[in-house]
């Protein structure tokens, strides 16, 4: 049996939203080369809604494929769901992932975090510049 | 779809002469080498006739070789049964830092068992330095084990030099050769070893079987216990189909050797050549020219091994990589890192190892289907968005 599910396949060989967004409202980075993975999601928010989600990545298959569903699954999302988005759901939503490869592909959850984390850095110093 | 199989280090296929000749053996020749009647006569016949072969092929003594289930056995068996056997003599083990897990987890058993391992360092191509074995040798040095080659990057190690290094001071030396025998001409006598190992899913035998060539009058403490077979060194019912097998493709490998060679060592440096041209930041590993014929390894940058891997395999291709996400343990192949490549190209590594189907054909096939794969993961890729990007802003 191969390893990976067919949906893993199918966001590993077409994966979606990969890119980076320019002027992005937040950027978060998770893992490190040296470990394998390495994962940067961009983010536009509008209306406190994630209006735009891209992505890049660096490692196995799983690791693309965990990033491409991130993104579709918190496409268009208030960013208090997308912070409900966690490595569990990820991974319920493409059909499973090899149980060693659960930790250190799955880190696309954290990356959208750090990014609409960072982006409400930036918002609370803009607000707080306008003071 | 054209299918094309690069991996013959994790095995070559089973030689259509072989598996004839193993048929019998799964049939009507089912007998139990020990047993005193005829049946047991024709299958003891058998593997004797399989001792000689693999035998000849290695330049040895049919009575020194112990068949084991697998390359890996060999080694075990080696590094424990011949430590053991000289443990009054002292304690003390040399290996180097690439070799097979086979080998470096058993001399972690060892060490668990009381015994003393020092790990030789490798150059940046993999290749072991004779004179630090030299300095690592101690008053209670008991074994020395160090590869003939390294199946994942092809590196030879310089057998004869540690050799003459161990013979005068007396060292029992080990070679794991599981990746040279059958394919590049082994002979025990002039590498001046006193172990060696080779298994047969290597040169187009079956898997599940290998041998533990060990030289006349040197002892070793069998692993498994039980009956008196293989000359009470390994217990246990012969798998009969298995080591006719193996004996057959040790003859068969005898006479193709040459050819083999000449053929893979062109598949080989076309490949070394042709695919750094075609692809931008990828290093060949291993050594430039001291490495097996059938071997052609590379680092790719900014990418990972699995990925490319996948998607080679989508194209009919296969390979392997030594990548941390392509292993069960998700590390890095310690052969590359020993050689001083980093974690982070080494995550690029990707290896091609050739067998006799393989065809100028198939290396076009590969070159034309890599770097396309090579682009889409690039673009994926944050490292390679940072390289590009600073590349730009220094120039």
């Amino acid at each position: 049996m191969p390893i990976y599910s067919q949906k893993v396949m199918d966001h590993f060989t077409n994966p979606r939203n990969v890119g980076e967004i320019e002027n992005a409202d937040g950027i978060g980075e998770e893992g490190n080369p040296v470990c394998g993975d390495m994962m940067t999601f961009y983010i536009k928010v509008k209306e406190n809604r994630l209006d735009d989600i891209k992505f890049k990545t660096f490692g196995c298959g799983a690791a693309i494929a965990v990033s491409s569903i991130v993104s579709e699954m918190a496409m268009g999302k208030t960013l208090e769901e997308a912070m409900k988005i966690t490595p569990r759901t990820v991974a319920d939503e493409l059909e499973g992932l090899p149980k060693n490869k659960f930790h250190c592909s799955n880190l696309g959850a954290q990356a959208l975090h750090k990014a609409i984390d960072d982006y409400k850095k930036k918002q609370k110093k803009a607000e707080g510049g306008k003071q | 779809m054209k299918k094309v199989y690069f991996d013959n280090a994790a095995t070559t296929p089973l030689d259509p002469q072989v598996r004839e000749a193993m048929l019998p053996y799964l049939g009507e020749l089912f007998g139990n080498p020990s047993s005193l009647h005829d049946w047991g006569d024709m299958a003891r016949q058998s593997v004797d006739d399989a001792r000689e072969q693999v035998a000849g092929l290695i330049g040895a003594q049919a009575e020194e070789i112990i068949f084991t289930g697998s390359g890996t056995e060999s080694n075990n068996f080696a590094l424990k049964g011949l430590a053991l056997a000289q443990q009054a003599k002292g304690k003390h083990i040399i290996i180097s830092e690439i070799e097979h897990f086979s080998v470096l987890h058993s001399a972690r058993t060892l060490e668990k068992w009381g015994f003393d391992v020092t790990l030789i360092p490798v150059d940046r191509y993999g290749v072991v330095d004779p004179q630090d074995v030299h300095k690592s040798i101690r008053k209670d040095t008991i074994l020395v084990s160090i590869m003939h080659a390294n199946g994942e990057v092809g590196t030879l190690e310089p057998i004869k030099e540690i050799s003459r290094i161990t013979l005068e001071h007396n060292i029992i030396f080990h070679t794991d050769a599981v990746a040279t025998v059958g394919n590049i001409p082994v002979n025990v006598k002039e590498l001046g070893v006193d172990a060696l190992s080779l298994a047969g899913n290597q040169f187009y035998g079956p898997k599940g079987v290998g041998a533990l060539w060990v030289r006349k009058g040197v002892r070793i403490i069998p692993l498994l216990d039980g009956g008196i077979q293989e000359g009470g060194r390994r217990a246990g019912t012969e798998n009969v189909p298995a080591i006719v097998g193996l004996g057959k493709a040790a003859e068969l490998a005898a006479g193709d050797i040459p050819a083999k060679m000449t053929k893979f060592a062109h598949l080989r440096d076309r490949l070394l050549r042709e695919l750094p041209a075609r692809i931008d930041r990828s290093v060949v590993t291993g050594h430039p020219q001291g490495r097996l014929p059938g071997n052609a390894s590379f680092c790719i940058e900014f990418i990972e091994g699995e990925s490319m891997l996948m998607m080679l395999n989508m194209k009919g291709v296969a390979v392997s990589s030594g990548s941390a996400c392509t292993s069960k343990a998700l590390k890095a192949s310690h052969v590359l890192i020993a050689m001083g490549i980093s974690h982070e190209v080494a995550q690029g590594s990707l290896l091609f190892t050739f067998g006799k189907d393989n065809t100028d054909e198939d290396i076009d096939y590969v070159l034309e289907v890599l770097p396309p794969i090579v682009d889409r993961l690039r673009q994926m890729s944050p490292l390679y968005s940072k390289f590009v990007k600073a590349s730009k802003g220094g120039s």
